[in-house]
């Protein structure tokens, strides 16, 4: 029989404010094998350890009951607690009288019976609880970052400046990310290539960083500390160890037609390519579906050209695989399709565009050579309107629930961009509201509205008409004048909101990183963890996790990297030790237990079993522990009832909901 | 195939064109209209009042015919099609308004939203397909530049309406390519031309038709075409007159050569 104490939290007025705590320790001392019971304002505070502690030494407790708030808060602080006190940590189970109780209900004396009722069973529970130990598992000394734009590239530095090696997985031809395709960044309007180039270079150059581009994660198996990854490299067609980067295969590409995905399609681009002048590694790819060569069989021109003989047509995919103890996700985002808006004419009209095409029509490097001009006759725009939220801050089903964060400032950036370099363009600007919070960011847009006279309008537009004449018609509304506007313009630019880039969801999946309604990967707490994934051994850096500018990912980043960092810093993990474990007595090989294994921790046996004396060969279950993650899909498949989880096993779990229904 | 036809009131008195052309069409095509009996006004807008039902009772009994007959609902005029659509959506989805409608029709099988309500253009589109259209056309209209007018109503609320996007919609110039016309894509064919304020408010009607008809004269449409009763009144007699204005109808009859036999009827 256990001696159990009860220890039951008020969490201030928390718990105590709708539960009558009193009456859970009175109910809880009648229980089977409770010796002691009682309450205190703040079990997780030095002083309520203190008295779970003394009650153990006093008591000669062999099992703890807390009821206070989620185990997810504070399990950890509690097992240890009774650890240092000589209790095994398993003995120590957790009612969650907070989140499952007190904060969702209002009558008191409900509230008070359910407390009781998950106190019941959390003692019934203990009395069947058995001292568990946990193993120890390796940590690989190397960490994965997928994505190599800016968030990418800031982690993985910070990583190899600790001394760990660091991959980087990229899925395009180049690292840099969306940040290379903006022209100048908020607030300084520094030149975003100014800035990120030498990052690339010095990830690139990174004695400790090895870079994949045009690759991607295809799978992913193990767990914290000893992952193991496929990365499919695919063909680039171009030999990357005898390219000199010339350039010259790129000139003479007679397939041009190619839309340009780093100009956002505004312009072509040859079949083999590198995505921009600075991209990292300099080496072009070729694009398959717009070769000639791979179309046709005929052209093979860059293969002539190219004075390196770097050209191979027979390249293939490549399948690598690496182990990694951390992973980070840097997935980055993409700007909304536009579909579902044809009010602004986006697809109508080629003067209306993305501020993210603006951003490359505002490059020397981009389409216009960085001109300002319309896209259909080539003419500079005399009036421009800019329009907020196109898809941000949605309350119908067309668009994104959420604020995108970055428009109301990049659009404050052009439009002061524009009346700076063409003084004589009026530039409009429709909005929800002005959002900047940040450093210096505020100034920032009352600059643009006081000393660049920007004309910003608290309104909406509803529609984007393009006249016979080749104008646009804007039709809006002033909110603060209540006022209808009808205003003529040349250009129209629109703030697309930004989602998380598609390829998150496969990559989530793999890594059973959990993501949200909008694709946003979810942070392990929204407050406190917010780097961190839910799953073990999984980071968040930049936009994946949640809408960012620039420094904000920098941040993060950098915040990602510490905690990879941390983990790679230890040799040995401890493994969680409630895992499966299989009855041989029970175990009738059929199999089905490693057919829903997730994580591959289950193979069979050929074993002498001693059956109550009938000795004889059988297959049986043999369960990893260094694989098991303790899901429990197992336990539910076993036909049998061989198959059990330590620390949550059928007799546990059934002695609690029969606590539950008494 | 057989369908339940109602016309409305308007095809019985000043768009009976409307209403022949379709009807002929129809044999050309293969199907039949089959008006349902004792049909009343629907009352022609859109009754927002949640706490009187009578004026939606007429929608019901042609949507409950409809249902005892096992047929789906066809509609022609834009304001009929768009009352009786929202009616019948209310009697699926309103708890209330079905509940009292049906307590007042005592009806031996209480309505509740069971008929499929089908613009004639959504049959072309849906049923007959445009590509099977196209092969039934033996006067293609080939070299007329036609700008569709949609107006508010088949559109908007399109969550309900369901009949196109009511942004960028594209019903009407796939229908003008499958009787060989060409369409002329114009941005105020989905606004709305002012048909229900025409008495009340000249002067912004007149406006609002005008841009509707100029937009579409200047980018180098001939002709308007729309499905609309009121707003054929209306752009007549408000817009500008830069151009004419027809029924899809008609076009549809002479592209499949039954004009002058619809206009004999």
């Amino acid at each position: 029989m256990q001696r159990i104490g009860v220890f039951v939290c008020h969490c201030g007025s928390n718990i105590a404010a709708t539960v009558d705590v009193k009456k859970v320790v009175e109910m809880a001392r009648l229980e089977p094998g409770v010796v002691h019971a009682e309450d205190y304002q703040y079990m997780c505070s030095e002083v309520g350890q203190a008295k779970i502690a003394a009650a153990i030494h006093e008591k000669h407790l062999t099992g703890v009951v807390v009821c206070s708030c989620s185990p997810r808060m504070h399990e950890a602080t509690f097992r240890k607690a009774a650890e240092k006190a000589g209790l095994n940590p398993y003995m120590v189970e957790i009612a969650n009288i907070r989140e499952h109780c007190s904060w969702i209900h209002k009558n008191i004396e409900e509230a008070t019976e359910k407390a009781v009722i998950l106190a019941r069973a959390a003692i019934a529970k203990v009395n069947l609880n058995a001292p568990l130990k946990a193993g120890e598992s390796r940590v690989t000394k190397r960490a994965l970052v997928i994505g190599g734009g800016i968030a990418g590239i800031q982690t993985a530095l910070d990583i190899a400046d600790a001394g760990y090696e660091v991959d980087i997985v990229e899925k395009t031809p180049s690292i840099g990310g969306r940040m290379s395709q903006l022209d100048k960044t908020f607030p300084t309007l520094d030149c975003s290539a100014c800035i990120l180039t030498p990052k690339m270079v010095e990830a690139s150059a990174h004695e400790k960083i090895n870079i994949y581009t045009y690759s991607e994660v295809e799978k992913v198996t193990g767990f914290v500390g000893d992952f193991t990854v496929d990365i499919r490299k695919k063909a680039r067609s171009v030999d990357m160890t005898k390219c000199t980067g010339c350039g010259v295969c790129q000139e003479k590409c007679p397939s041009k037609k190619a839309p340009s995905e780093f100009n956002r399609g505004l312009n072509n681009r040859s079949a083999i390519y590198t995505p921009f002048a600075q991209a990292i590694p300099n080496v072009p790819v070729i694009d398959r579906e717009h070769c000639i060569k791979f179309k046709t069989g005929k052209c093979g021109l860059c293969e002539k050209v190219c004075q390196a003989g770097a050209i191979d047509y027979t390249q293939k995919d490549e399948i690598i695989t690496e182990k990694y103890g951390a992973i980070v996700v840097a997935t980055g985002f993409d700007t909304i399709k536009l579909d579902k808006y044809d009010e602004y004419a986006y697809s109508q009209s080629k003067d209306v565009i993305t501020s993210l095409e603006l951003e490359r029509i505002m490059n020397a490097a981009g389409p216009t050579k960085g001109h300002l001009e319309r896209l259909s006759d080539g003419k500079p725009p005399k009036n421009m309107v800019f329009i907020q939220c196109v898809g941000s801050r949605c309350s119908d089903n067309r668009g994104k629930s959420y604020c995108s964060k970055i428009c109301c400032m990049y659009t404050a950036k052009h439009a002061m961009l524009i009346r700076d370099k063409y003084p004589d363009v009026n530039v409009t600007v429709f909005y929800i509201d002005v959002r900047t919070p940040g450093k210096n960011f505020d100034e920032f847009y009352r600059r643009a509205v006081e000393d660049y006279g920007v004309n910003y309008i608290k309104g909406q537009v509803g529609k984007v008409a393009p006249q016979p004449n080749g104008q646009l018609l804007v039709q809006g509304v002033d909110l603060i004048d209540n006022k209808q506007i009808l205003m003529e313009a040349d250009m129209v630019v629109l703030a697309t909101a930004i989602e998380p880039d598609p390829s998150v969801r496969k990559i989530a999946t793999m890594l059973t990183a959990s993501i949200d309604t909008n694709n946003f990967l979810t942070e392990a707490h929204a407050k406190l963890r917010p780097v961190e994934s839910p799953t073990a051994g999984v980071f968040l850096s930049g936009v994946c996790q949640g809408p960012k500018d620039i420094p904000e990912t920098v941040a993060q980043a950098g915040a990602a990297a510490v905690k990879a960092i941390g983990l790679l810093a230890k040799d040995k993990l401890m493994t969680n030790p409630c895992t499966a474990k299989s009855d041989e007595l029970l175990c009738n090989g059929c199999s089905q237990c490693a057919n829903v294994c997730p994580y591959g921790a289950i193979s069979y046996e050929t074993k002498l079993i001693n059956d109550h004396g009938i000795r004889e060969e059988r297959r049986v279950a043999v369960v990893n522990n260094a694989l098991c993650q303790g899901c429990g899909a197992c336990t539910v498949t076993c036909p049998s009832g061989a198959m059990d989880l330590q620390g949550f096993s059928n007799r546990q779990i059934l002695a609690e909901v029969d606590a539950i229904c008494r | 195939m057989k369908y339940s036809y109602y016309p409305g009131c308007t095809l019985k008195t000043k768009a009976k064109d409307l209403d022949a052309y379709a009807r002929a069409s129809a044999r050309a095509l293969g199907f039949e209209l089959e008006e349902i009996e004792n049909w009343q006004c629907c009352g022609g807008v859109y009754p927002l009042g949640s706490d009187e039902i009578a004026t939606k009772l007429s929608s019901v009994r042609a949507l409950n015919e409809a249902k005892e007959k096992g047929q789906d609902l066809v509609t022609l005029c834009s304001a009929c099609h768009h009352v009786i659509k929202r009616v019948n959506d209310d009697m699926k989805n309103v708890e209330d308004i079905r509940t009292r409608a049906n307590n007042y029709m005592q009806l031996d099988e209480p309505y509740a939203g069971e008929t499929t309500v089908l613009h004639f253009l959504e049959v072309l589109r849906d049923r007959v397909g445009f590509d099977e259209l196209k092969k039934k056309v033996v006067n293609p209209l080939t070299g007329r530049k036609i700008g569709a007018y949609y107006g508010c109503l088949l559109l908007r609320p399109s969550g309900l309406l369901e009949f196109d996007n009511p942004e960028n919609p594209t019903i009407i110039e796939d229908f003008i390519r499958a009787i060989g016309a060409t369409p002329v894509v114009y941005p105020y064919r989905n606004e709305c031309c002012g048909g229900y304020i025409s008495l009340k408010e000249k002067d912004m009607t007149k406006r609002m038709s005008t841009t509707v008809m100029d937009s579409a004269a200047g980018l180098g449409a001939e002709m308007l075409i729309t499905a609309c009763p009121l707003c054929m009144y209306n752009l007549k007699k408000s817009g500008s007159g830069k151009i004419p204005v027809y029924y899809f109808t008609e076009l549809l009859a002479e592209a499949l050569g039954v004009k002058e036999e619809a206009a004999k009827a």
